[in-house]
This record gives C-alpha cells, structure tokens and sequence, in this order.
C-alpha cells in the first residue's frame, strides 16, 4: 500500500470480500452436504401431515441440523399462513 | 504396495496436468518408481505435457478393454528411468472407465513394482474425476487463489469423504492443499486471497504453494515437467512441495514478494 493508500482510510480489500463471501458459502454447502441423508425424506413427511390440517408449501417448511458441542439439535420450522 | 496419489480440483484450468507431472516426475527423481495416469478420457493432454505425445500407441482405455497389455502402453519417460506414463484415450467414450477396469490396472501396476501412482484427474465430478478420487490414498488438491477455484475443491473435498473407497471403507483419504498461481505481491495489495485465507476455508495441510510463473508456460511448450527447471521458482517450489509429500519439513519459498526498492515502496503499491 503506498502514500494513497494510507490517506484513502481503511476500505476493505477485494481479497477480504472473497474470503468473507467464501465463508459463507462454503459453510452452507457443507451443511447441506452433512447432513444426513434423512432431512430431505423428514422434511416430506412433516409437510404431508402439516398439510392434513393447515395448507402450507414446501417452502413453509425448512429442516435444519446443526452442531452444538457435541450434540446435534433438529431445527424445525414451519411457518403457518394467517388465517 | 502401491500408494496412488490423485491430483484433482473441481475447476478446470487451475494446473491439474501440471501439477501431475511435477509431482510424478519430482517422485521419481527422489528415486521411487512412479507411473502417472492421465484420466481425462476425450481430451488426454498429459502425454504433451510430458513430452510423449508422439509415443502414445496404446492407452489407458486399450487396456482396460484387453485390446492391449499394460506393458504395451506404458511409456518409459526418456530423461527419468523410474518414470512411466500410461495415456488417456481420445474416444468419447467416458464410459470406458469401469470401476472394475480402473481397479485392476491399478492392482497390475502395483504387481509390476511401481511404489507411487499418480492420477491426473480431469476438470468436472463426472466420471473420469470420480474414478480417479474413487482410488486415491492421497488426493492432492490443486486450487488457484481466486473463488470459483476454492468453492469448486471443496466440493471436490465433499466427495472424496464421502465417495471414495476409503471413505467407504470407514477410513480417510489424506488431503493435501497445494495452490498455484499464486502472486504475493497481489497478495500483499489485498487483491488475491492469501494461502492462509485458502487453508482457512477449504482446512487442509498446505503442501505447497506454487507462485505464477513463465516457467510452466515454458515447460509446457517444450513437454518437460516444469519440476526439471531446477533454475525457475516455480520448478523450486515443485520440489519443495514433493519433498513435504514425502515427509520432509521445508520452508515456503516465494509466498512475499521481492524486495522493492524504497521509491517504488513510497510511491504506489504494485503494477
């Protein structure tokens, strides 16, 4: 960095957009990638019998297993339309 | 027993071919008999890399298909006597490569006493690439400090630790990051993601970095591995890089830029 960059203040490098960019993806796809391959099957189930009672769509529903220490934790969510 | 090593990525273009031939050839220089494969069956470019590719009478596809012995198609590399490369074929047919097929040459290679075997995986996660991972005792995964390069290894990584043969089997293929292309004066100005940046995401053991060089260019043209250009800093960090392969412990070499004079410095970073 020469004279102009020191003056031009702290602006965030293109380098350190990649990373942070990266980051986020790269941890997503490998949750998709590890979780078992139950979630997509539970995530069916769940909706049929929701479904039985509410009218709600696929997207209504998101399944999600996340690691805590070392204990997994099922997340979820079901979104109700009003009414 | 044979130690197959795959060379992979994802992304195309980022010096798969090139960091085989190094690789092979550097193995073979510190004395172990070594044979590189080339799998990318369609569009075989390692037999021109390596400078054979007036050599190339039988291939890989010929000999799982029986149409010819494995002694047939190896070919003997002229400059480094335990060096041999067995081609791609140039049908379409990637197909060709059975699991059964691949197998058995691998098994044969071993039986002929070949110590490592390097497998030049070709770009994608179809076949030829999965047939490649499917094998691997190590992979070693080539990626360019740029984004699409990184996300596509670590996909590459998803499938190696969960579709290979010693994922299956319960065990673990031993992943090794080598990046290439990489320029530490970008780096230094904030415009490349650094080698920790990379090793940070993908978290695999950085076995080398290679430094954007003339030299592959130059070794390419010619059909010499680049690692036999002892005089350029690309063939040095290829040396380096086998070298840790093999249990060695060496510095990186060319990862800061060179010393720029004072004027430069105060002036303006970089071109």
């Amino acid at each position: 960095m020469g004279l102009f960059g020191l003056f031009s203040g702290k602006k965030k490098t293109s380098a350190a957009a990649a990373k942070e960019r990266l980051q986020i993806l790269i941890s997503h796809e490998r949750q998709n990638r590890q979780g078992p391959d139950f979630l997509p099957d539970l995530q069916r189930d769940i909706l049929d019998v929701v479904k039985k009672y509410v009218a709600i769509r696929e997207d209504h529903v998101s399944v999600r297993l996340d690691r805590a220490g070392d204990a997994s934790v099922l997340e979820l969510n079901v979104t109700l339309p009003e009414n | 027993m044979a130690t197959v090593v795959t060379v992979t990525s994802g992304k195309g273009g980022v010096g798969k071919t090139t960091s085989s031939a190094a690789i092979a050839a550097g193995l073979a220089q510190a004395g172990h008999r070594t044979v590189v494969i080339d799998f990318d069956v369609g569009l075989r470019n390692l037999d021109l890399i390596m400078g054979v590719e007036r050599r190339v009478v039988f291939d890989f596809v010929n000999v799982i298909a029986g149409e010819a012995t494995l002694n047939q198609a190896l070919i003997q590399d002229k400059r480094l006597e335990n060096l041999s490369i067995l081609a791609a074929s140039q049908t379409k047919d990637k197909d060709a490569l059975t699991e059964e097929g691949v197998g058995q040459v691998l098994d044969e290679l071993a039986e002929l006493g070949f110590e490592y075997i390097v497998c030049d995986s070709p770009a994608g996660i179809e076949r030829g690439a999965t047939m490649a991972l499917h094998f691997a005792d190590h992979a070693v995964i080539v990626t360019n400090p740029e984004v699409s390069s990184v996300r596509d290894s670590d996909r590459i990584l998803g499938i190696l630790q969960s579709k290979s043969k010693r994922a299956k089997e319960g065990g673990k293929v031993h992943e090794h990051l080598l990046i290439t292309r990489y320029d530490p004066v970008r780096v230094e100005n904030g415009e490349m993601l650094s080698k920790e940046d990379v090793c940070d995401i993908l978290a695999v053991k950085l076995i080398g970095v290679i430094p954007e060089s003339k030299a592959v260019l130059k070794a390419s043209n010619t059909g010499a591995p680049v690692i036999l250009d002892q005089d350029s800093d690309a063939g040095l960090a290829y040396s380096d890089s086998v070298a840790r392969f093999l249990g060695e412990d060496r510095p990186m070499r060319f990862v800061t830029p060179r010393k720029q004079g004072l004027l430069s410095r105060i002036l303006g970073g970089g071109d």
